[in-house]
């Protein structure tokens, strides 16, 4: 039985979706039997970032309409085989998404899987529930920005009640990504420290991503960060989150101020 | 003249709640009429000014005994705004209107009736309210009943409403709402002082009204008089 993990915030473009196939790529990589479900229904960008998207011919809103079978839906990734993606339709009404039918498909998606990540809309709407109703561990995604930390801290409370294991009574797993992260603008104030974050959310802290241009690169080119460049340090973030997930204890590396001599020297001369 | 006419604004409907005391008669009429007579000899001004609701459901009088009995209890002074649970054609003009949808709240207690044991009982029945969790952003958590204790911290844009006290272990970041059921008595703790609205009994206080200094202390609030205290508690 596939652990299910949803990849969610309250606001949107801090980072779920490279977030959720960063995660993927990482634990395929392990030797572990991945799916990653785009639940953004009506935006539909995992196929992008996974490099999928000339070959989706069915999507999620089929299968749980009964319209595809799963294994019709599910695109193999050509650089890992034990990658696949389910992917989200652009064209169909995010309503068309049904309780009972998200519900079968990722019970099937759970016999055939070790993990099961589903990519979750922004916000509080229908989409954003329907993805966390069924999860076994959630991730939340955040910036170190405020407003990102408000929506974030509303997004765990929906998962401490909207979700089948809140409502059965058990605790589902809870963990912080923060991402963009950048040491310096935290230390000069322009950005919320990590300290602040979790103090203010108080999950425990799965990685912090730290801003670099890798993200951004590995997006354009359709390939997950973790496959397009795994030596970065944002992929060696994701990389670690992940043998977290697998129950591994790995030592916390924090992003911190990268300073040269010379750099010293320079800030000196500038301040 | 119409230009007046049109600057009147609006009618407005407010809601306002009182509580009314019920009187449930029993059977025999004449008896639970002595009792009541025994009763008002005690405390004379009871029922003066009180909202006062007759619930004959048990009793299910003909339209002529209830008749009857409003005019005996209006002998006593006792005045009925509205009568429960009678039957749809046994009130008529000059008898007070029908009521439904009262919901109950406890008993009320009489004055000089059994003095020592009414203290008691309410520090034994005083209700609290226990939350181990944070109280996230967007969650309300309305207890009219007592006081309520966050283990936690209740964050920005979460609200905590509270017939008494409000304890929090963590910091306050949302709106913290103590005394709601009328208590001025009522206080609000915590440990990390960063309030978005402070209110006791009604009187409230927005952020911007708060002195800096005791930002991120730990910190209580209270009502003297018509005017709100903040101390830091360390």
């Amino acid at each position: 039985m596939a652990k299910v993990i949803v990849v969610t915030s309250g606001k949107g473009g801090v980072g779920k979706t490279t977030t959720t196939a960063a995660l993927g790529a990482a634990l395929a990589r392990t030797g572990q039997k991945v799916c990653v479900v785009d639940f953004d229904v009506g935006l539909r960008n995992l196929d992008l970032i996974m490099g999928a998207e000339r070959r989706v011919v069915y999507d999620l809103i089929n299968v749980v309409q009964g319209d595809a079978k799963l294994p019709q839906a599910l695109i193999r990734d050509k650089r890992l085989d034990t990658l696949s993606l389910l992917p989200a339709s652009q064209t169909r009404d995010k309503d068309a998404l049904t309780d009972e039918g998200v519900a079968r498909v990722i019970g099937e998606l759970r016999e055939k899987f070790d993990w099961v990540i589903c990519d979750s809309p922004a916000g509080i709407e229908r989409g954003a529930t329907l993805a966390m109703r069924h999860a076994d561990i959630a991730v939340v995604v955040t910036n170190p920005e405020v407003s990102s930390v408000r929506d974030s801290d509303r997004i765990i409370g929906l998962l401490d009640s909207k979700t089948e294991r809140a409502e059965k009574g058990e605790r589902l797993e809870k963990h912080l990504i923060l991402t963009r992260y950048d040491p310096n603008r935290a230390e000069r104030g322009e950005m919320l420290k990590i300290d602040d974050v979790l103090e203010i959310l108080s999950i425990p802290l799965l990685a912090v991503i730290p801003e670099s241009e890798e993200v951004l690169k590995a997006s354009n080119l359709g390939s997950p960060v973790t496959l397009n460049a795994p030596q970065s340090a944002p992929a060696r973030a994701y990389a670690d989150a992940v043998r977290r997930l697998k129950g591994e204890t790995v030592a916390m590396t924090v992003p911190s101020e990268k300073r040269s001599l010379l750099g010293k020297l320079f800030t000196r001369r500038a301040a | 003249m119409t230009s007046q006419t049109q600057t009147r604004p609006p009618i407005r409907f407010r809601g306002r709640s009182f509580l009314a005391v019920v009187l449930a008669p029993e059977a025999p009429i004449e008896d639970w009429l002595a009792d009541l007579d025994a009763l008002a000899k005690r405390s004379p001004a009871f029922f003066a000014g009180r909202a006062v609701i007759l619930d004959v459901t048990a009793l299910a009088p003909s339209r002529d005994a209830l008749h009857d009995l409003v005019v005996a209890l209006n002998e006593r002074e006792i005045p009925i705004m509205g009568i429960e649970g009678a039957g749809a054609g046994s009130l008529g003009p000059g008898m007070p209107p029908p009521l439904n949808g009262g919901r109950p709240s406890g008993e009320v207690a009489m004055p000089g009736e059994a003095p020592a044991a009414a203290p008691v009982e309410r520090v034994t029945g005083a209700k609290s309210l226990m939350l181990e969790s944070p109280v996230r952003s967007g969650q309300a958590i309305l207890f009219p009943e007592g006081d309520v204790t966050v283990m936690g911290s209740v964050a920005s844009g979460a609200e905590i409403i509270a017939g008494g006290s409000i304890h929090i272990y963590g910091a306050l970041r949302g709106r913290a709402i103590a005394g709601a059921a009328g208590s001025p008595g009522a206080r609000i703790f915590c440990r990390k002082f960063e309030p978005e609205l402070l209110a006791i009994d009604g009187l409230y206080r927005i952020a911007d009204d708060i002195d800096p200094s005791l930002r991120g202390r730990a910190v209580q609030v209270w009502l003297d008089g018509d005017a709100m205290r903040t101390a830091a508690l360390d």
